[in-house]
C-alpha cells in the first residue's frame, strides 16, 4: 500500500528534483563538461566514451558546422575554415593575437575584437566559442536527461574584463544560464582541496594550451581564499608547438609553406611534443603538398633547450604572485599542477626547483578544472548539501583605473583585491565652466593609458558650470563575483548621473595584457620619467589657461608694460610644452609664476573685497 | 529570507568595527576579525544567491562588497589607524602637514640613499637588510600609534601616522627596486 509522502517546506521532495547544473572548462585545445552525480563530480563523455572535446570548429559552405574530433581530423585539409585555439582571440584585437603569420585564417580587424572570414560567413570568436559550448550543452542534456538550470564556465584567472565578458557572451549565445565565471586555477583548487581535505597555502600552476595562470590560495576550514594571482594570457602549450614547428622548418630548410602544410606540420609538432614527454626522441615525418618530404628527428634534450625560454617566462609571474601574497616559497605547502602542458618533464622540474618541492600531479591535469567547476555549479544552482558549507573568495587579476589629464592612469582598484569590490574616486574639472567630462576606463599595471587595455569610455553630462577644480565627480567602479566591471559616475552637487556596462566592443585597442605587465617591469624607470614629463605638460597647460582667463577677467589690474612681460613668458611656456625635458617646462612654469605674482595678489585683493561686499549685503 | 535579515543588521551607516563585530580600537584580535569576516561572507556572498532573484543578487553583491571593504580596512594596521582617526574626526593631513622630527627625516634620507646604492649595485643583501630594518621601524611605530590611538591622543597619533605613510612609501619603493633587479 502506498503511503503519502509529505516533505518539510523548502526541502526538495525528491532527489530527481535536483537542479541540473554543469561545469564547463572552455579550453584552448580541449573543452570538457562535468557534473555532480550522487555527490561525486564526473566528466560527461560523448558517444564514443571520450571526455575531451577538441576545441576545434569547422565551418562549411552550406552553413553547417563540425565541432570536435571530426573538425580536428580535417584541419590540415581545410585550415582556413577550421578554427583551432579560438580562445586566443577572445576579447582581443588583431594586433594582440600571437603567431598571426602562421595562422591560416582570413582575419578581419574589427573594432574591439578580431573576426574571421569563413566559408559560412564572418564569425566572431564569441560565436566560435558558442559552437563548442553548445556541443557540450547538448551532450550534458542528453546525458542528464533534461534541461540545464545553469552552468559555471571557467576562464583563465588572468583574463581581463574584455575576455571575461566575451566568454560570458559565448555562454549566453550557446543557450546557457551562466551562473558564474570561475577562474581555472581556483576550480582546480576546489577539486583538489575538497578531495584531499587540504589546509594551508597552496599554489596552483596552470599551464594550458594557450594561457598560463599562477594562483596562491589559502585553504582553511572550508574557505578557499585566493591571496594573489598572476599569469600570461598568451602563453601555453601552443607556443611550444610553434617553437618546435619553427625548428623543423629551419632544420628541413623548407621554403615558405602553404596554409595546409603549416597546419599539417603544426599538428605533427604537437604530436612529437606529446611523445617526448615519455620518450627520448621523436620522429617528425610528413609529405607536404609542395612535394617536399620532411623527415627529422628531435631529441627530448633539443626540445627542452629550444623551449626553455617559454618555461622561464612562467617563473616571473609566479614570483610576483608570491610577492603580492607576501609569502615566501617556504610558506607554500603544496604546488598543484594543472593543464596538459604541465605534463612536460622540464616544466615540472622548473616548478619543483622554484618551490623546492615535488609538484602534486595526482589530479588529471586535463580534468581538474572541469571537475572543480562542476562542484561549484552544483552548489550555486542550489543543490548545496548538508556539510557542503565551503566558501570561495577570489580576486581581480589586473588593476583597474581611469585616465586623467596627460594620458596618465589613476588606479582605482588594485590587482588582487578580493571580489566583489567597489571603489569610488573623486575627480574634478580642468577648465572653468566645463560641463561635460569623458571617463576612460582602463585595465593594467602600467602608468600610461596607452600601455594599458582600454575597456570603455563614457561621458558625463550636466556638470554645473563652476570654476576649474570646484566640481566633484564621483566615479564608482563595481567588480562583481565574475570579475566583471560596471562603472557609474555622479556629480556630487547636482547628482547628474552616467553609467555604463563595460562591454568589449567599447574599444579594445592596446597591446596584450601580458606584454603590459612584463613591460611594466622593464620600463618602470622610463615610466616614472614619462610620468613626470606628462605631469609638467598638464601643469603647463593648466597654467596657460588660468593666466589667460585672469588676463581677460581682470585686464584693468595690469599695466600695458606688465601685460607684455606676462604674455612673453606665456609664449615661452607654450613653446616648451612639446619638449621632452620636464625641467625645461618646470622652469618656464616658474617664470610665469614669478611674472604674474603681483597681478595674482591684486586679483586676490579684489576677490576678497567682492566677498566682503557680498556679505555686507547679506547681513543687512 | 536570510538576505533580508542581514540587510536589517547591516545598516549602511554602520561603521567597519560594528559591522565586523570587533571593538573600535587599534588593538585587535586578528583571528576573531578573520572569523567574523568569513562568517559574514558565508551569509552574504553572491555565491549564496546565484540562483536567487536579480534584486537579491544585487543586494548580496553590495553587502559582500561592504564586508570586503570593512575587512580590508581593519586588517591593515595602517588603514585601521587612519580609519580610527577619521571616525574621531581627525584629518591626518597627509598632503598639507609635512612637519617631521628632524632626526626622522635624516634617517629617511639615509635609508633612501642606502636603497639607491643597493639598487645601483644589485646588492641583494643590502636590500634585505634595508627591508628588515624598515620592518622593525614600522613595528615600533605601529606599537606607538596603537598606544596613542587607544589613549585618544589624536594629534600625536596623526603625527605617527604621517611617519608610517613615509615608511610605507619607502617599502613600496624597495619592492619596486627588487622587482627591477629580478628582471
Amino acid at each position: 500500500m502506498a503511503l503519502l509522502q509529505i516533505s518539510e517546506p523548502g526541502e526538495s521532495p525528491a532527489p530527481h528534483e535536483r537542479r541540473l547544473a554543469v561545469g564547463i572548462d572552455l579550453g584552448t585545445t580541449n573543452s570538457l563538461v562535468a557534473t555532480v552525480r550522487n555527490g561525486i563530480a564526473v566528466v560527461l563523455n560523448d558517444h564514443d566514451g571520450e571526455g575531451l572535446l577538441p576545441s576545434v570548429v569547422r565551418y562549411f559552405r552550406d552553413g553547417r558546422t563540425a565541432v570536435g574530433r571530426e573538425a580536428e581530423r580535417e584541419q590540415a585539409r581545410d585550415p582556413r575554415n577550421t578554427v583551432v585555439s579560438v580562445k586566443r582571440f577572445m576579447g582581443r584585437g588583431l594586433k594582440d593575437v600571437a603567431h598571426v603569420e602562421n595562422s591560416p585564417y582570413d582575419f578581419i580587424d574589427s573594432p574591439g575584437m578580431v573576426q574571421l572570414r569563413t566559408a559560412a560567413g564572418v564569425k566572431s570568436p564569441v560565436e566560435v566559442s558558442a559552437e563548442i559550448l553548445r556541443t557540450l550543452r547538448l551532450r550534458a542534456e542528453e546525458s542528464l536527461g533534461g534541461d540545464l538550470s545553469g552552468a559555471v564556465i571557467t576562464v583563465p584567472a588572468y583574463f581581463d574584463d574584455a575576455q571575461r565578458q566575451a566568454t560570458k557572451d559565448a555562454g549566453q549565445l550557446a543557450g546557457l544560464n551562466v551562473l558564474r565565471l570561475l577562474n581555472e586555477p581556483t576550480a582546480a583548487a576546489i577539486a583538489y582541496g575538497l578531495d584531499n581535505a587540504a589546509e594551508g597555502v597552496y599554489a596552483v600552476y596552470d599551464l594550458g594550451g594557450g594561457t598560463f595562470d599562477i594562483s596562491i590560495l589559502k585553504l582553511s576550514r572550508g574557505v578557499f581564499e585566493v591571496m594573489a594571482t598572476n599569469g600570461d594570457a598568451a602563453l601555453g602549450g601552443d607556443d611550444f608547438d610553434q617553437r618546435l614547428f619553427c625548428w623543423v622548418v629551419e632544420r628541413a630548410k623548407l621554403a615558405p609553406l602553404s596554409a595546409e602544410d603549416t597546419r599539417l606540420l603544426l599538428v605533427k609538432s604537437r604530436e612529437a611534443k606529446e611523445f617526448l614527454t615519455a620518450h627520448g626522441e621523436a620522429r617528425i615525418s610528413a609529405a607536404l603538398s609542395s612535394g617536399e618530404a620532411v623527415d627529422v628527428v628531435v631529441t627530448q634534450r633539443e626540445f627542452q633547450e629550444m623551449t626553455q625560454p617559454l618555461v622561464a617566462k612562467t617563473l616571473g609571474p609566479t614570483r610576483k604572485a608570491l610577492r603580492d601574497a607576501r609569502l615566501d616559497v617556504a610558506d607554500v605547502r603544496g604546488v598543484v599542477m594543472v593543464g596538459g602542458a604541465t605534463r612536460m618533464p622540464h616544466v615540472q622540474r622548473a616548478v619543483g626547483e622554484l618551490f623546492r618541492q615535488t609538484p602534486l600531479t595526482n589530479l588529471d591535469p586535463d580534468k581538474a578544472v572541469a571537475l572543480g567547476a562542476a562542484i561549484q555549479a552544483n552548489v550555486l544552482a542550489g543543490n548545496r548539501r548538508e556539510g557542503e558549507d565551503w566558501l570561495l573568495l577570489d580576486v581581480i587579476p589586473l588593476s583597474l583605473g581611469i585616465e586623467t589629464m596627460g594620458g596618465l592612469v589613476e588606479k582605482v582598484i588594485p590587482r588582487n583585491s578580493t571580489l566583489p569590490v567597489a571603489r569610488a574616486q573623486e575627480f574634478t574639472t580642468f577648465r572653468d565652466g566645463q560641463t561635460a567630462m569623458s571617463v576612460h576606463v582602463v585595465q593594467g599595471e602600467r602608468e600610461l593609458v596607452s600601455d594599458c587595455r582600454s575597456l570603455a569610455r563614457f561621458e558625463l553630462h550636466g556638470i554645473p558650470p563652476m570654476v576649474a577644480g570646484a566640481a566633484r565627480i564621483r566615479v564608482t567602479f563595481q567588480v562583481d563575483a565574475d570579475g566583471l566591471l560596471a562603472v557609474s559616475a555622479r556629480e556630487a552637487t547636482t547628482g547628474a548621473n552616467a553609467a555604463v556596462a563595460v562591454k568589449p566592443s567599447y574599444g579594445l585597442t592596446d597591446a596584450q595584457i601580458t606584454q603590459m605587465l612584463r613591460e611594466s617591469l622593464d620600463h618602470a624607470r622610463e615610466d616614472v620619467q614619462l610620468r613626470v614629463l606628462r605631469e609638467q605638460q598638464v601643469e603647463g597647460e593648466r597654467m596657460l589657461a588660468a593666466v589667460e582667463h585672469a588676463l581677460r577677467e581682470d585686464a584693468d589690474l595690469v599695466s600695458a608694460e606688465e601685460q607684455g612681460a606676462v604674455r612673453a613668458e606665456l609664449e615661452a611656456l607654450r613653446k616648451t610644452l612639446s619638449c621632452t625635458d620636464h625641467r625645461t617646462i618646470r622652469s618656464a612654469i616658474e617664470r610665469v609664476n614669478r611674472v604674474t605674482e603681483a597681478f595674482a595678489g591684486r586679483r586676490m585683493d579684489r576677490a576678497v573685497k567682492r566677498a566682503l561686499a557680498g556679505r555686507r549685503v547679506e547681513t543687512l | 529570507m536570510r538576505l533580508r535579515r542581514e540587510l536589517q543588521r547591516l545598516n549602511p551607516d554602520e561603521n567597519h568595527f560594528r559591522l565586523l563585530g570587533v571593538p573600535a580600537r587599534f588593538e585587535l584580535d586578528a583571528d576573531a576579525l578573520e572569523r567574523r569576516y568569513r562568517e559574514l561572507q558565508r551569509e552574504v556572498h553572491p555565491d549564496r544567491f546565484a540562483a536567487a532573484s536579480q534584486a537579491e543578487q544585487r543586494v548580496s553583491m553590495q553587502l559582500a562588497t561592504r564586508v570586503n571593504e570593512a575587512y580590508q580596512t581593519l586588517k591593515s594596521p595602517l588603514r585601521r589607524a587612519g580609519y580610527l582617526l577619521a571616525l574621531n574626526g581627525v584629518d591626518p593631513e597627509f598632503e598639507t602637514n609635512t612637519a617631521m622630527p628632524p632626526e626622522f627625516l635624516a634617517d629617511q634620507m639615509e635609508k633612501r640613499e642606502a636603497l639607491e646604492a643597493a639598487a645601483a649595485a644589485g646588492d641583494w643583501e643590502g636590500m634585505i637588510a634595508l627591508s628588515s630594518e624598515l620592518r622593525l621601524e614600522q613595528d615600533a611605530l605601529l606599537a606607538r600609534i596603537g598606544r596613542q590611538l587607544d589613549a585618544s591622543e589624536w594629534a600625536e597619533a596623526a603625527a605617527t601616522l604621517r611617519q608610517l605613510k613615509f615608511l610605507e612609501k619607502l617599502g613600496e619603493d624597495i619592492a619596486a627596486a627588487e622587482e627591477r633587479m629580478e628582471s
